[in-house]
């Protein structure tokens, strides 16, 4: 985990996707404990209240839940229930910033089209 | 009120006004930025506070008790301050020791722990410890207290990187065992920006923003582009600086971010809040201006 003070989004959205991507991708399992906002704390110097607030966007979205005097738990789903959200923020995150991009520098819709082709292809022959 | 409220502070020396009439509070439970360019007021407020010098008018509650001339506040308040305060000819373990029998919230054993983590050899005099080892020690006496208010002025001053590291670790390691209110005056403000959750900025003996981290990053951005068109963006904002290079102008701006128009080739950054503060600084100006 790493948080990066120079670009423009808040240090507990940070901690709240790096959670995240470290859920998504099985380094904290479903039903496991993740870190206490205390060793987040130390680990990263961040006023504690900060890493709080990023954990507080997961249990909001019921990624995580709070077991009583136990810690932060990944919830059962939260995995699948991640990868929806991502799926659903695709379009915005990445197709129009590559239209607006594909615009700027005057390409065609076919040449975008070919170009994704392209990277599928090289995609299945480096597998 | 659980905080240190400071309420129409007002001191001069001869013709110099250090602070104007200043007023806000500190509250409990969280830690606070005190930042300031060299002679803003920073430290003169802090020895009001720590009761080592008086104002001329004005007063301090700490917990809704007068600070002044009151030997109770002793076990609510302590300040590392970056002057020497300490006999230069006494060893480090004797003043541990004196300091415990002074405040009756002192932990010596945490004191001894500390040193131990920092490599502080407890057998040496003050006068012969390092620029570094010094201040090492005021933090270790400031960490083993158990009081609600700690005011650090300037804690970092000669510690190595290591050492400042270790610093934040251990001050967010108490301030989560043991709630309580830290105030750290720094000129290092890109490594507190993190630590810290509320900034008060003091300007020529006033003071021009009190407001949490995320609010203030939030609201200063710097915008770039052809000169031009950074202009006729600006009109009718608070800009608090510009740089130029050439064609390409920037421009920094307090206030609510709009977003661009889509043909628009202007380009929008975060500041970081050591450009906030040398920009707002720079200028002195205040967010209603």
């Amino acid at each position: 985990m790493n948080v990066n003070p120079n670009i423009d989004k808040p240090i507990f959205i940070q901690i709240a996707e790096q959670l995240e991507d470290s859920i998504f991708t099985g380094v904290f399992p479903e039903e496991t404990q993740i870190p206490s906002t205390n060793e987040i704390s130390a680990l990263l110097s961040i006023n504690p209240h900060t890493v709080l607030k990023g954990m507080n966007v997961l249990v909001d979205e019921e990624i995580i839940y709070k077991k009583r005097g136990l810690g932060m738990f990944v919830k059962e789903g939260a995995v699948e229930k991640i990868r929806q959200k991502r799926q659903s923020q695709f379009y915005e995150q990445y197709v129009l910033a590559l239209i607006s991009e594909a615009m700027k520098l005057q390409m065609s819709k076919e040449d975008i089209i070919s170009l994704i082709e392209r990277g599928y292809n090289n995609e299945r022959h480096s597998n | 009120m659980n905080a240190i409220q400071i309420k129409n502070i007002t001191k001069r020396y001869k013709d110099v006004t250090a602070l104007d009439d200043v007023s806000f509070a500190f509250e409990f439970g969280k830690i606070y930025g005190f930042l300031g360019r060299n002679g803003a007021g920073k430290t003169t407020l802090i020895n009001i506070i720590a009761n080592r010098i008086f104002a001329d008018q004005g007063e301090i509650l700490i917990d809704g008790i007068p600070a002044k001339e009151n030997m109770g506040v002793h076990e609510k308040i302590f300040c590392m301050s970056e002057a020497d305060l300490y006999d230069r000819d006494l060893k480090v373990k004797d003043h541990f020791k004196w300091t415990n029998r002074f405040y009756t919230d002192f932990d010596l054993k945490k004191a001894f722990e500390l040193s131990e983590k920092f490599n502080l050899d407890t057998n040496k005099r003050f006068k012969a410890l390092s620029k570094g080892y010094q201040s090492i020690f005021k933090l270790i006496i400031a960490l083993s207290l158990n009081v609600p208010y700690v005011i650090f002025d300037e804690p970092v001053l000669g510690l190595d990187a290591n050492h400042r590291e270790l610093f934040y670790s251990l001050l967010l390691k108490e301030f989560e065992n043991n709630e309580r209110t830290l105030i750290i005056a720094t000129h290092l403000i890109e490594e507190v920006s993190n630590i810290i959750e509320e900034v008060v900025l003091i300007d020529k003996g006033k003071i021009l923003v009190q407001e949490t981290v995320e609010e203030l990053l939030e609201k200063g951005y710097s915008v770039s582009g052809a000169a031009q068109e950074v202009d006729r963006y600006c009109a009718g904002r608070n800009v608090i600086g510009y740089d130029e290079l050439g064609g390409l102008k920037v421009a920094y701006v307090l206030g609510e971010r709009t977003v661009l128009p889509q043909e628009s080739n202007l380009q929008i950054t975060a500041m970081n809040l050591q450009k906030l503060f040398v920009k707002m600084t720079e200028k002195g100006v205040g967010e209603n201006d």
